[in-house]
Parts: C-alpha cells; structure tokens; sequence
C-alpha cells in the first residue's frame, strides 16, 4: 500500500500527545462534574426555585375587619365576604386554533349569549358588561361586592376568564341610627370616619400567606409553609347603647321636624364613668348606601360644630363664686335695670329686682351672672372655663373635633367678661357642654369621656369645684328645671331633674341674626346624679326660639326613656296619675 | 449471602411502596383539609351575614316602626297609666 510507504506513517508518535489528550478530556470531563456536582449540591436554589415556582403558588389568606359592638355586644358594624367578579383577558390555548381563527388571537371570546347570561346574573347591561370584558390582555373588574350566592352562580357557569375574588363588604344593621358614631368604611375596608376611623388599627386585619404545592388541576396538594398567618381585626365595643341611641335618634328627629329647624344633637352621657352612651345627630345618612356618602349629613355635630352656649354656662359662674366663697346660695344680688359698659348695655329680656344667687340661675339673669362674674378677674374665671375643657379638643381620637374658642384672658375687656358670662364672645361643642356639666353632676370633678365601653371608671378625675360647691348648684339647677325656672317643660314625673336652658343667637357675618340655637343641659335624678342629656336644635323656626321650649321637652323625653330603659328607681313622688290599691286584676282600664 | 440480598431487597421494595403510599395518603388527606378548612370559611360567612341579618331585623327603628303601623301600639299617655299601690298587686 502506498500509504503505508509514507514515511509520516512509519514514524512512531511520541507517547506524551496520546497521554496529553487523556489528561486533556479528564480534566474537561472532571470539570463537568464539579459542575454538575455544584449544581446539585451546593448552589442548587435558582433551579430549585425554578422548578417550584412551575408548581408551587403563594395563596393570600384572607382577614377579616373587626366589629363594631355596641355595649351589650350588639352588632353596629360587620363585615361579610362578598366578591368581586374579575374578567380576564386569557391566552388561547392552541396556537393551532389562533391560526384557524385570526380574530380569536389573543383572548378566548365569550359568546353574545354568555355575556348575556352573565349581565342578568349581575343585574347589569349587558353591553356595559361586553365593555369590560378586556380584549387583549389584563384584567378588569365587572362588578364588585356581589353577593356570594350570585357569585357562586356566576361561577357555575364556567365561563372562561371570568373569576370571583374575596373581598369585604360592611353593614351597619342599624343604618342612620348611629351613623354619626360607627361612621364607615371605604372600598377597600379602610375607615373612612366616626370610630371605623379613629379606630382604624385595632379593627383592621393583617391578610397571611402561604405557600402550597397544587397539582395540574390546580388542586391544592401540600401546604409546605406559612409565609405569614393571618390576624383578624380585634372587635371594638362602644360605650353606646342601641336602645338610648335610638330614642336620642327618633325623638331629636321628631323635633328637629317640629321645629323646622336646621339641624340638631343629642348626647347622652354616664357621668359616674364618662361613657357616652348616644350621641345622635340630624340630619344623618346611611352608611350602607354608599351612593350619599358626602355633604353636610355626614357631619358629626356635637363633636365638629361650635355655637355660642349662652345661658347653659351660667351656672358655672355661680359655682366659681360659691368656691371662692364670696357669694353663697342666699347672697342677694340685685338684678334692677341694665347694666351699662360704655356704649353696650346688657339686659334681662324680663326685668327682675333683686334676687338671690339661686334665684338669678333659676330664673337665668344675664344681668345678676355679670354682676358676679365682675367680681373675679379675666385670668380667675379663664382658669375656672379652661379646666372645664372649653377652647380645647376632647382628643377622644374622633375625626375633626373642634376646640371651640376661648380667648386668651389678657385681651378681656368688661364687657368681654360680662358676656362670657352668660355665655356669649364663646363658642363649645355640644360634647364639650356635656362633659362640663359632669363637674355638677359628680361632686366637682371632671373624669375623661370615653367612647369606649368602661368596666373600671375612675374614681377621682381632676377636681374643679369643691362637692359642696356642686350639690349647691345642683339644688340652683334643679330650681331652674322647677315651676318658677325657665323650663318646667325639662320636668319628668317621678323624677327629680336639674338643668339649665340655653338660648342664643347666632353670628352670621360677624353679627348676631336672628337665628337662634336653642339648647338644654341637664342631669338627671338629682339625688344621686347618674345621666346627663344635653340638647341643642340648631334654628327652630316655627315659632318658638327658647331652649325652655323647643330643647327642655326633647332633654325630658330622652332623659325619661334613659332612666326607665336603665331601671333607675324614681327619686320623686310620682304625681298622683291614678292610684290603685287594688287586688283585682287591672283589666279594662283604659 | 444472597439470602440476605432477598430480604434486603424486600425490604426496601415494602419500603419504597409505603412511602408511596403514605405520600398519597398525605396529599388526599390535605386535600380533605382544604376542603374542610374552605367549609369552615363559609360557616363563618354565613355566621356574619346571619348576625347582620339580626341586626338588621332587631334594630329598634324596625321594631318601633312595626309596633306603631302594623300592632298599632303606642306609648301609653299619663292619664292611662296605673300606679298599683300595694306590693301584693305587683306580682
């Protein structure tokens, strides 16, 4: 062979080539399987990671918000699970199919006939439901909190791209009723106002997670961790009581549509605990009617609208000048004419003579109240209304409370000081006045409001007036509330009642209209004080103006339901209505 | 020797199958959980919106609405209320 004559051929390779390219394919084939070897063993997460995101998922476990209790654990705010119905935009599944088809590329269609069946399930039109139903890609919602029946129903269709979500609705079972409290949530279940705001934290839930291992069906198989469980929002329970909230409701309403006024509040409050135990406001909303959430109903009046108190301050006056001992109950004071401070004259609307200090709270003399109130410096009687929490906020954590105003007592000129005392060049809120009113009602001291339910009141809140100071005015106050006061309307038979009208003008523009806010303050029974009512009506116009007409017979009724629906025993005589001493049965009567 | 191979792989032949079988057993059973657990959140579904339904039929405006136009019931006026004197009436 010729080949074989080539003398390249005949010449011996050297052996290191053979053992070199050995050594060489070794080393590349060792380094695959310190590859290999690595991947496997020691930085083998990526493709572990991999693998697992083809088969596991993360779910969301879903919490719930929290409820809004009433103080005997009725439910004034819950949330239910409801759904959101999602329409998505899916892939064909053949690419085969999207050939066959060139206007199906991108999203399996629904039929005209689906959609249909679909609207009337969702009680929608059915072309704005074609509307949302997204072409390409992407994910619309088409209804949201439907009811889980009718998801569930939607569900059963099997239609493609269409999915029920979970999400929460809230209901408020007692609607207008408390509105003004409980206030409301948003979309998302977040509060909005009232107590869902305030107390937004301790009622939201914190949403889990978990991982899990589905199979092809989407089956969940294996749980194989929780990534964060999930916290249901704590339950809040109010200091209100739905049966007291609802009589100060219907009976405000009632007379705020006597009246023809504007508007109007009632609040109801526990002065051995500070509970507030109603607050009702008109007008109101529905809090489930989503559709109203806005404008002036939505305001909570007795915490965000200051008015000049007027009257309803006086006896705070008196009980300054009992505590510094200068006047006592008896002490006369003459009440003649009017009392002149330069070009300003201040006057009683029915002239009096002289009367005692009790007599000028009973019969309400601007005149006497000034003359008192002159005794004392600007910074003594600021000092006496500052701790009584005028001029400042609650700070309950409610959603705009205002502070009202009380100026600083170096710019007081007389008759500045003359006003303020009867009530006027102030402003409060209807809390505010209520909550001042417990200095009387307890024996001087002053506790926190809470609208929170209280099981440990405390005992000695910060002292004010002295507790003879305070049974003093009481005995002054319930005068006031008696025949020769200015509201025998406040009396309720059984009862003994102390309280005090207010009626002041407004300030429109700077200057006082003739519009008036009528108002009463008061506490009920006397003996041993447990429940102060205050009640303001914002622009009685039809006829009557004075808080001894239009604010003492709504203070009557709401303080007389409180007491009988709170088995408060009489502490009165009960006026003879008709007497029985009988052992018949009581039928027939009429 | 080869006595013990047999056994041996019986042995791991009995226990390759029962893992398999414990693993199936362990995946219907979550499966069972899951269901259970989806079960116990549409209790409480339910229980929520049964609550709010009582709410709803037991607030005091329905009540009071319902007492006055469908009973006719009204509060009683002073001149039609008794008071029984002697504490063996009041039983």
């Amino acid at each position: 062979m010729k080949l074989a004559h080539n003398p390249l051929l005949a010449e011996l390779l050297p052996a290191w080539r053979a053992r070199a390219m050995l050594i060489i394919m070794m080393v590349l084939f060792g380094g695959l399987f310190v590859r290999a070897f690595w991947l496997q063993a020691i930085d083998n997460e990526f493709y572990q990671r991999k693998g697992e995101e083809r088969f596991s998922k993360v779910l969301p476990t879903p919490a719930s918000r929290g409820r809004v209790l009433d103080r005997n654990e009725q439910v004034l705010a819950m949330s239910t699970q409801v759904s959101a119905i999602v329409a998505e935009a899916r892939p064909s599944r053949t690419e085969a199919k999207a050939k066959a088809n060139p206007r199906d590329i991108g999203a399996e269609k629904l039929s005209a006939a689906q959609i249909r069946q679909l609207a009337d399930l969702l009680d929608m039109d059915h072309r704005e439901v074609a509307r949302k139903i997204p072409e390409q890609r992407g994910r619309g919602y088409l209804k949201r909190q439907v009811a889980p029946d009718v998801a569930e129903r939607i569900l059963a269709l099997k239609l493609p791209g269409i999915r029920a979500e979970p999400e929460y609705r809230r209901y408020y079972p007692h609607g207008e009723v408390s509105a003004h409290v409980v206030g409301f949530t948003g979309m998302d279940d977040k509060g909005l106002e009232g107590i869902e705001l305030a107390m937004n934290r301790p009622l939201t839930g914190q949403e889990g997670s978990r991982r899990v291992i589905t199979d092809a069906r989407r089956n969940v198989v294996e749980d194989v961790e929780t990534l964060k469980p999930p916290r249901d929002g704590g339950d809040v329970r109010l200091s209100i009581d739905t049966r007291l909230q609802f009589l100060a409701h219907s009976r405000l309403k009632q007379a705020v549509a006597e009246h023809k006024a504007r508007a109007g509040s009632a609040v109801v409050l526990d002065s051995r605990t500070g509970e507030v135990l109603a607050l009702a406001n008109w007008p109101t909303y529905n809090p489930n009617n989503r559709a109203q959430l806005s404008g002036p109903p939505l305001r909570n009046r007795a915490f965000t609208d200051t008015y000049e108190p007027g009257s309803t301050i006086k006896p705070f006056v008196a009980a300054m000048a009992l505590d510094a001992g200068r006047y006592s109950f008896e002490t006369p004071v003459d009440c003649t004419g009017k009392l002149h401070f330069g070009r300003y004259a201040i006057g009683d609307a029915h002239p009096h003579g002289v009367l005692s200090v009790a007599e000028v709270i009973q019969k309400s003399s601007n005149v006497g109240v000034a003359k008192i109130a002159a005794q004392f410096t600007p910074e003594e009687m600021w000092r006496v209304y500052d701790q009584l929490g005028f001029g400042s906020p609650l700070k309950l954590g409610f959603p705009g409370e205002a502070a009202g105003r009380l100026r600083n007592p170096a710019g007081w000129k007389p008759v500045e000081q003359a006003t303020m005392s009867y009530g006027h060049g102030m402003s409060v809120t209807l809390m505010q006045m209520a909550r001042a009113y417990m200095v009387l009602a307890r024996d001087g001291d002053l506790i926190p409001l809470s609208l929170t339910r209280v099981d440990t009141p405390p005992i000695n809140g910060l002292q004010v007036f002295s507790a003879q100071t305070a049974r003093e005015v009481r005995r002054m106050l319930e005068l006031a509330a008696g025949p020769g006061g200015t509201a025998p309307k406040a009396q309720i038979p059984g009862y003994r009642v102390a309280g005090k009208t207010g009626t002041a003008h407004k300030l429109e523009g700077g200057t006082y209209a003739n519009k008036y806010i009528a108002s009463f303050v008061g506490f009920a029974p006397v003996s041993d004080p447990r429940y102060i009512v205050a009640v303001m009506i914002d622009e009685p116009s039809n006829g009557m103006h004075y808080g001894g007409q239009v604010a003492a017979p709504v203070f009557s009724d709401i303080m007389n339901a409180t007491l009988r629906a709170t088995g408060v025993a009489p502490d009165a005589a009960m006026p003879p209505l008709q007497m029985a001493r009988v052992s018949v049965p009581v039928k027939g009567v009429p | 020797m080869l006595r013990l191979h047999v056994v041996l792989i019986m042995l791991l032949l009995a226990s390759a199958i029962s893992l398999v079988s414990a693993q199936h057993r362990s995946r219907s059973l979550h499966t069972q959980l899951e269901r259970e657990h989806q079960r116990m959140r549409m209790l409480e579904t339910e229980w929520g919106q049964l609550q709010i339904e009582q709410g709803t039929l037991a607030a005091h405006a329905r009540i009071s609405d319902l007492a006055e136009t469908k009973l006719k019931m009204h509060a009683p006026a002073r001149n039609q209320v008794i008071v029984l004197d002697s504490p063996e009436a009041v039983q």
